[in-house]
């Protein structure tokens, strides 16, 4: 048992997979020579060689490409979107080639591949380099969505993405690269397709997401000390495929069901989540189901703007508080 | 020592006759496939079907012919939503791909891509992409797994003269210069993007081969509706390919008679455009160079009927063909087989 950064478990994830495996290839912008722009990828470089761990230009659609191709002749290619806004460049790989080749060849090619994206805000990039994509990604039948929020799953979940035969997206978030936590010795592989209840609960659930977890953590904390309200919190983890299973029998045991997203309101994943709840488990709700989102805003860069647009453990405990006390 | 590989060979295509009689003949034999059963997805257009959309190649069959009888075994193919010729070039049989078209349950994919999709990757042909532009990185990552694994496959990617306007294109350019890969680019530059002469919408006049300076390669522009030329042109590439020089951009200047697509009649040709084109058939040319090397046309028309045949049988196949089976709809979303993305 060791303490990681979430960050460390992003290389530690990667070597994992690279050693057990040599058609595991890594390519992305500045993840070589210089170990990633978010120190993720550090000593991959030095440990694989130069023709396993590759610098590439500035070229996302050539970065996206190339994975596909190399996928669907036998390789098992890993490539990193440095931030996660970027694949609006190269987005036809994800809406259009990746996730419908299988598909539309009926089965003949297959595409192993992992997309791994820094994601998310809290680091005052603005609005170009702080976005959730996770619903620009979850749309597309063919695709798999993964977003871990603690240092041991990044690690189980990214060598359950590599193992997978299907494409996967592996959503990192930028603010929780210096957050720590125990990580087991020895090999790691989760399976995908499987939230966690982190904290049980009786009187509502809320379902989180990468950095939402550990503020729905806090703010579950915060209901229970300061209302005596006792939360269980989920961390959904895998997007798709969705473990609703989950998520419904949560709900079933508290009867009210929360979202906490970082994304910006419409569309977001949680609102696909409440679809679910309302269609499969209308009748176990004692109250109504609440997103707590972003708004519809773009991110602002300065500090106290962007503290105030995505929600903070205030803003969840208090809009939980609110609903449960209406 | 062997000479260090370049792409400078490329620039000079010898004229001397270096291409054997068989080779000749499949050359020819290709070319008559490919313009028979195009025209007979049209036909089958017109009797409606074949539906949806489909984008033909007749007066470019030499490029496909060309392109595809220098390929060995193993070699891979990128190809367009314009992609029937190629895909018939590489062997797939006549039947599976009119039965795609038609979305009969003999089809190359049993109906799920379409004209636009067709793949075989049995034969090498790993797909048609019907998004501009998007399978030139593609084909530089198959070129990528072949150096990484030492294993000496060529990756052949084709495209129309509109893609040379678009990132990606440029992107995988660059790409592939700098890793070099062995991969070859073959621009088919058909004078229209769609509707659109390339000339109208292009800052140099050729499409792809101006551009080649930009990422260190030589400009080869080459005479598209000869098989021959293209054929040497390609051996080149691919063997330069193979023995670790790189990649190749080849612009095959060629001529599509039919419109973009079957909706489009093509009323913006100039006057005589065409019927010069057609003066400069590639099968018309090709046929009477075999007739000045010897060849006795009782050989050739014992191919044309071949070829006729295959493509009627083929006809006939489909149109007795079952429709797809409704029960592949939920099929093959996942590498499970299904369609589930929650339990």
């Amino acid at each position: 048992m060791a303490e990681l950064t979430y960050r460390e478990a992003v290389a530690r994830g990667i070597a994992q997979e690279m050693a057990r495996d040599e058609d595991v290839v890594f390519l992305g912008e500045d993840v070589a020579k210089a170990g990633g722009v978010f120190k993720t990828t550090v000593g991959l470089l030095e440990r694989f060689g130069p023709s396993r761990v590759r610098d590439t230009p500035i070229s996302e659609q050539a970065i996206l490409g190339a994975a596909m191709g190399a996928a669907m002749t036998g390789l098992k290619p890993i490539a990193e979107i440095m931030f996660a806004d970027f694949i609006a460049v190269c987005y036809d790989y994800i809406a259009n080639e990746f996730p419908k080749s299988r598909y539309m060849t009926n089965g003949q090619v297959k595409c192993p591949l992992v997309v791994r994206l820094g994601n998310g805000g809290g680091a005052r990039f603005g609005a170009q380099h702080s976005q959730s994509v996770e619903n620009w990604c979850m749309q597309f039948p063919g695709l798999k969505v993964v977003a871990p929020s603690s240092p041991v799953d990044v690690i189980g979940l990214l060598a359950a993405s590599v193992r997978d035969p299907d494409p996967v997206i592996f959503i990192e978030h930028k603010s929780l690269y210096a957050t720590k936590g125990e990580v087991p010795d020895g090999e790691i592989l989760d399976s995908l397709g499987t939230a966690k209840v982190l904290r049980s609960g009786t009187d509502c659930t809320l379902i989180a997401l990468a950095m939402m977890v550990p503020r729905a953590l806090a703010a579950a904390e915060q209901l229970q000390t300061k209302y005596g309200i006792s939360c269980e919190v989920v961390d959904v983890r895998s997007l798709i495929p969705l473990d609703t299973q989950s998520i419904l029998g949560s709900v079933a045991r508290t009867h009210r069901a929360f979202t906490i997203e970082e994304n910006p309101r419409v569309l977001g994943w949680g609102a696909e989540i409440m679809s679910i709840i309302a269609d499969e488990a209308f009748y176990d709700l004692d109250g109504p189901p609440v997103r707590i989102t972003t708004p519809h805003i773009p991110l602002p860069a300065a500090d106290v703007l962007e503290d105030l647009a995505i929600p903070s453990v205030e803003r969840i405990a208090d809009s939980v508080y609110r609903s449960m006390s209406a | 020592m062997a000479a260090k590989p370049s792409q400078d060979a490329l620039t000079s295509v010898p004229s001397n006759d270096d291409i054997d009689t068989a080779t000749r003949l499949e050359l020819y034999r290709l070319q008559v496939l490919i313009r028979e059963a195009e025209q007979r997805a049209y036909d089958l257009f017109l009797q409606n079907l074949v539906k949806g959309t489909s984008h033909l190649s007749l007066g470019q069959e030499a490029v496909a012919a060309g392109c595809a009888a220098a390929m060995k075994p193993g070699d891979l193919s990128f190809c367009t939503y314009r992609g029937h010729a190629h895909t018939l070039a590489r062997g797939v049989p006549v039947e599976k791909v009119l039965g795609e078209l038609m979305g009969r349950d003999n089809g190359l994919m049993r109906g799920k891509g379409g004209s636009m999709h067709l793949t075989s990757v049995a034969h090498g042909v790993m797909g048609s992409y019907a998004i501009v532009g998007a399978h030139l990185p593609i084909a530089c990552g198959a070129a990528w797994r072949a150096q990484y694994k030492k294993q000496s496959d060529v990756s052949v990617c084709f495209f129309g003269d509109g893609t040379t306007n678009i990132g990606a294109f440029h992107e995988a350019l660059n790409f592939a210069v700098v890793w070099k890969l062995p991969v070859v680019f073959v621009c088919e530059n058909n004078l229209y993007m769609e509707y659109t002469p390339i000339a109208d919408v292009t800052a140099v006049p050729s499409p792809a081969g101006d551009r080649a300076a930009a990422y260190g390669l030589p400009k080869i522009v080459i005479d598209g509706n000869d098989a021959d030329v293209v054929y040497r042109t390609m051996n080149r590439a691919y063997d330069l390919a193979r023995r670790g020089g790189g990649p190749s951009l080849i612009e095959c200047l060629t001529y599509r008679y039919s419109g973009h697509s079957r909706a489009d009649p093509a009323k913006y040709r100039p006057a005589g455009e065409l019927e010069r084109w057609k003066q400069r058939d590639p099968i018309k040319v090709y046929k009477e160079r075999l007739h000045e090397a010897g060849m006795a046309d009782a050989q050739l028309t014992a191919i044309d009927d071949d070829v006729k045949r295959i493509v009627d049988e083929a006809t006939e196949a489909c149109k007795a063909a079952p429709n797809t089976s409704v029960d592949i709809l939920f099929t093959d979303v996942y590498a499970n087989g299904g369609c589930e993305w929650r339990n």
